[in-house]
């Protein structure tokens, strides 16, 4: 469906219309520079979710402390005409001139389709794939690397395993998921590279009975230390703890619920990187549309280390967030097969953490059970 | 005598005659003023929740109004939340007027854009005047069939069509997503699987100087049209005998089968419509976010509307006016977005309480003005 | 830990374990229907009296540090559910089915409004028994911690088929159920019968809410039913208004729940989704061979709005 002019224009003229009896038609002025920011946040879910939502809504809060900056936020918002109502809601009511949509499933059709009718308001979106020839220039993607903090979780992980198997829960088979299973695996096999790693995939973003159902299957099994990617991590890491496993934590930090059995986890490390876009616009500047950051970078972090985590397992963690913090850490080496028995890397090739290829990947590494489909 | 004669004959000229305009005039009110004043009881009602919260009901108002009705951007906000959920309705309504409880509308939903995603890609050589029909109907066709075929398993087989909709709905879903992750799945669609994504021409638009697509037009029409079918056609005539009783109808001749099979199918025609558009006009593509809930929420309008496909417009536009004010009533007075769930739940039970009063008021049965209190 | 690998042996065990972690909120749910429908109303809205049981046992369990407290606040709210519904359900004209969906919305967004801040904090969990101590196998150990709520189920299936066969307030129950004419020539009032029931089930509901939230998964979270309560309505059908018949039923849909899990994690690859319908596909077969046109609402109670 493509804009057309009149839509546009039609929108003006009524809004002037109505605006006339109350202060209803507020129209988004370029406002960046008359001091007075409002910058709007949308979450798919409950923003106290322990997981994906909570990571952002972090992030909010801080930006919330920033001088003349004013944020609006809505949770549960679906990716359908929901949330392209109420990014357009927020441009027109609120005067919102940036708009952080944290979804993944709200970029495409969403953003592009609000994008283009508001050419004065930055829409911000999380691990879109924003390219030059192809989308709005009012539209910018951010990601960080957190598969190096999975990377990271695999080596803590691959210490303090007495079976050798861990386990990962997972929503769906998409390259983000992918790697962060792989990741997960390679960084334990630099302890053991006879470690292997359970996956099992719910299908779903967020489906509490099937999430257990999906740790206990991975206890049944065998697996000693589990970690997921789903929205909300909290039944997963409850689950497992109770199962008597460890767990590494992501998204946000899951200390609290189960502060034991906590090995580490890899978080999204928000706040710095939003306040530092905000402040970016109240500055004038122009935040790049396409943006990708790791540890060195404050992207992401990892959560402190339990109290199990022994000095061996600390110290080989030390060591490589050492590696990592001076950037362009490669966790993927050659040699590598994928579990299908096909090869990824030769010897001496590798991915480099800013590595675009990482972005579309559609495999499982060697040592990982389990189908991408 | 002569005064009797008088008075009988004032009452047969006069316009408060049980056949004047004015009877005439009362006795359709009844209709619309015993659902407006239950509204109005419910939205008092839910004052009384806001109140005992601390939180001012008048404001609370003024917000739902002016996000849902009060500007031109709100109405297209109300009217592309109206689109899908009239043509749900209709699934419901329809086979309710012959006594079927169907209520596996979401799987209709589900299949009729599935069916529109996966077939665009064959379709898109052809000039959108052919492949756009093509596409419609093929999607409300195999929703219609999916549905019917529950009709078919209750007349056939005396499957209880309740749990067997409610049973498909959930086997269409899990369809879906193992063909949009499978099968079906373009392989660019790299974090949220779908099918791969219908060409420009084939993308049904928006309606002239509206932000809405052309599913509200055909929403509305296929209302008008049901009610047609049910008040004004013979087949509505048998249909309301058939659901009024099986048995008389069945010994009348009437020819149950296809009645049975007919409407229903008709009515998951309708939702699978609902489908199409979600994938053609908004989606681009058919993926998970197809499962959105219209379906269930469909059932909840139908029979607040009594089934009457008429009522279902009004309905739904106050149902899809409350949800477009959710994300406003959230930012602006910090309540949860559940807010708008209860005061939903507040509304739709008085107005259903609210049947009991009919018949209960001498101003709406003008027989009943001659005689004494 | 040090877990033996059972390989393929974990799939029958995953489903036993399965039907009895995943069943007893189906159970309850569908038992409490049970009792409604006998007396002849539809409560549809069990799925929001179940949602809401979960958010307030959660609450009250992490407020008193007391779980089975909150399961009785859990009974105690499905309950009031349940009564409202009742009392709403016998003025004239009212459609019971319409009610029970828009108290599915009420119930849900009540559950959501005031379950915000219950999100974060961790509450205690109910205590499980374990029956599995004679194994050495910490994986059948694990199948076999029944939680006391599963064990009340049970029971509570056989001593409503009991109630309904042999005792004076089940005939009551089902002569109402059957007839308002008969039962109001015999001097009952059917509506303050159903409305009783209607509480009951409701109440029951309730407690399949607590079950979600402070046994399994055992925690409070908005997606934390994922439509169990509307499934188990449904399954009353399927069940034929018998309470053992539930407990089958439900021990069915836990135990094919588990199967795809189990099957992804014992290596069977691909096509998960469709496992994971397994309990919908099942159902829906063992309906199909089980149902017949001439009998096609035998055991449903006369005065059901569906069956007239």
């Amino acid at each position: 469906m493509t804009f057309t002019a009149p839509n546009r224009r039609g929108f003006l003229k009524a809004s002037a219309a109505l605006a006339g009896t109350s202060a209803l038609g507020v129209l988004p002025a370029a406002s960046f520079a008359d001091g007075k920011l409002t910058v709007g946040f949308i979450y798919v879910g409950p923003r106290d979710d322990f997981g994906y939502n909570q990571a952002h809504a972090e992030g909010a809060a801080a930006v919330k402390a920033m001088q003349g900056v004013s944020v609006v936020e809505e949770e549960n918002v679906s990716e359908s005409v929901d949330v392209q109502k109420s990014m357009e809601s927020m441009i027109n009511f609120d005067g919102a001139s940036l708009l952080f949509p944290t979804s993944f499933g709200y970029f495409d059709p969403h953003i592009l389709e609000v994008a283009p009718k508001f050419p004065e308001v930055r829409f911000q979106h999380a691990a879109g794939l924003w390219q030059a020839d192809m989308h709005p220039s009012n539209v910018g993607s951010y990601f960080g690397y957190i598969g190096l903090g999975q990377y990271l979780n695999g080596i803590v992980a691959g210490h303090m395993t007495a079976s050798g198997k861990l386990g990962f829960v997972a929503a769906k088979p998409i390259p983000q998921v992918l790697q962060n299973i792989n990741s997960f695996l390679l960084g334990a096999r630099q302890v053991n590279p006879a470690i292997t790693c359970q996956v099992i995939f719910t299908g779903e973003w967020s489906l509490a009975v099937k999430e257990a159902e999906a740790t206990n299957a991975l206890a049944d099994a065998g697996c000693d230390i589990i970690t997921c990617h789903v929205d909300g991590p909290k039944v997963v890491m409850e689950t497992a703890a109770a199962r008597g496993c460890f767990i590494c934590g992501y998204h946000a930090d899951q200390t609290p619920l189960a502060p034991g059995k906590y090995l580490t986890g890899a978080e999204w490390n928000w706040p710095g990187v939003y306040t530092r876009m905000v402040q970016t616009v109240i500055d004038g500047g122009t935040i790049p549309n396409f943006d990708r950051g790791g540890l060195a970078e404050g992207y992401i972090k990892m959560s402190p280390l339990g109290p199990a985590v022994t000095d061996a397992a600390r110290k080989h963690f030390e060591t490589t967030k050492a590696e990592m913090m001076k950037g362009g850490f490669a966790a993927y080496e050659g040699p590598l097969m994928d579990n299908k028995g096909s090869q990824i890397l030769g010897a001496g090739q590798v991915f480099l953490e800013t590595d675009i290829a990482l972005e579309s990947m559609d495999y499982l590494v060697e040592g990982v059970i389990g189908t991408t489909s | 005598m002569a005064a009797t004669d008088r008075a009988t004959g004032w009452w047969k000229e006069s316009r408060f005659s049980p056949d004047g305009w004015l009877a005439a005039l009362a006795r359709r009110s009844e209709a619309i003023a015993i659902p407006v004043g239950a509204l109005l009881a419910g939205l008092a009602a839910f004052s009384l929740f806001l109140f005992a919260l601390g939180k001012a009901p008048a404001e609370f108002y003024a917000l739902v109004y002016k996000a849902a009705f009060g500007t031109w951007f709100s109405w297209q906000n109300t009217l592309s939340r109206t689109a899908p959920l009239l043509l749900a309705a209709l699934c419901v309504a329809l086979p309710a007027r012959l006594g079927l409880v169907v209520i596996g509308g979401e799987g209709a939903i589900v299949l009729g854009g599935l069916t529109c995603g996966a077939l665009a890609g064959g379709l898109s050589g052809f000039h959108s005047t052919v492949a756009i029909p093509v596409l419609t109907v093929a999607g409300a066709a195999a929703a219609g069939i999916w549905v019917g075929a529950v009709a078919a398993l209750r007349h056939y087989r005396g499957v209880n069509e309740t749990i067997a909709s409610l049973l498909t709905a959930y086997i269409a879903i899990a369809l879906m997503n193992h063909l949009v992750e499978g099968p079906l799945r373009d392989p660019a669609s790299l974090n949220k699987p779908s099918t791969a994504p219908l060409a420009a021409h084939l993308r049904i638009g928006d309606i002239p100087g509206w932000d809405v697509h052309w599913g509200l037009i055909v929403g509305v029409l296929g209302c008008l049209l049901s009610w047609v079918l049910i008040e004004r056609t013979t087949w509505g005539f048998a249909a309301r005998i058939v659901g009024g009783n099986p048995r008389a109808a069945q010994i009348q001749g009437l020819p149950l089968a296809r009645l049975i099979l007919g409407f229903t199918a008709l009515g998951g025609a309708f939702a699978g419509l609902a489908g199409v558009f979600e994938v053609a006009a908004v989606h681009g593509s058919a993926n998970a976010s197809l499962a959105a809930g219209y379906g269930y929420t469909g059932i909840l309008i139908a029979f607040l509307a009594r089934h009457n496909p008429l009522a279902i417009i009004p309905v739904t536009i106050l149902l899809a006016g409350f949800e477009a004010s959710s994300g406003l009533v959230q930012r602006r007075m910090d309540l949860p977005d559940a807010t708008v769930l209860v005061l939903q739940g507040f509304t739709f039970v008085a107005i259903l309480v609210s049947e009991s009063l009919y018949g209960r008021f001498r101003m709406f049965a003008p027989e009943r003005w001659s005689l004494p209190r | 830990m040090n877990e033996a690998d059972i390989g393929l042996w974990a799939v029958p065990l995953a489903i036993l374990a399965g039907a009895i972690r995943v069943s007893t909120p189906f159970l309850f749910v569908s038992l409490g229907e049970v009792l409604t429908e006998r007396s002849g109303r539809i409560n549809l809205g069990l799925e929001g009296t179940l949602v809401f049981g979960a958010m307030s046992g959660y609450a009250v369990a992490y407020l008193t540090a007391l779980p089975w407290i909150g399961v009785l606040a859990a009974a105690l709210a499905g309950s009031l559910f349940g009564l409202f519904h009742g009392l709403v359900c016998s003025l004239p004209r009212v459609n019971d089915i319409a009610i029970g969906i828009a108290l599915m919305l009420l119930g849900t967004g009540l559950a959501y409004f005031f379950g915000k801040p219950y999100i974060q904090p961790v509450a205690p969990d109910l205590p499980a028994i374990n029956f599995g101590w004679w194994s050495d196998l910490p994986q059948v150990q694990v199948a076999l911690r029944v939680n006391v709520l599963f064990l009340i189920g049970i029971l509570l299936a056989g001593l409503l088929w009991w109630m309904f066969r042999a005792t004076r307030i089940g005939l009551l129950i089902r002569v109402v159920g059957d007839s308002t004419d008969a039962a109001r020539a015999m001097g009952l009032k059917p509506a303050f019968i159903r409305t009783l029931a209607t509480a009951a089930g409701g109440a029951f509901a309730g407690v399949a809410g607590a079950y979600l939230s402070l046994f399994y998964p055992g925690s409070w979270s908005e997606g934390i039913s994922s439509g169990q309560g509307l499934m188990a309505v449904a399954l009353v059908i399927f069940a034929r208004w018998n309470p053992i018949a539930c407990f089958w039923v439900a021990i069915l849909f836990g135990g094919t729940g588990a199967l795809g899990p189990a099957l992804q994690s014992a290596g069977i690859p691909g096509g998960y989704y469709l496992f994971y319908a397994a309990p919908y596909v099942l159902t829906l077969g063992l309906l199909i061979a089980t149902s017949s046109p001439t009998r096609a609402m035998a055991g449903a109670p006369g005065e059901l709005s569906i069956s007239k």
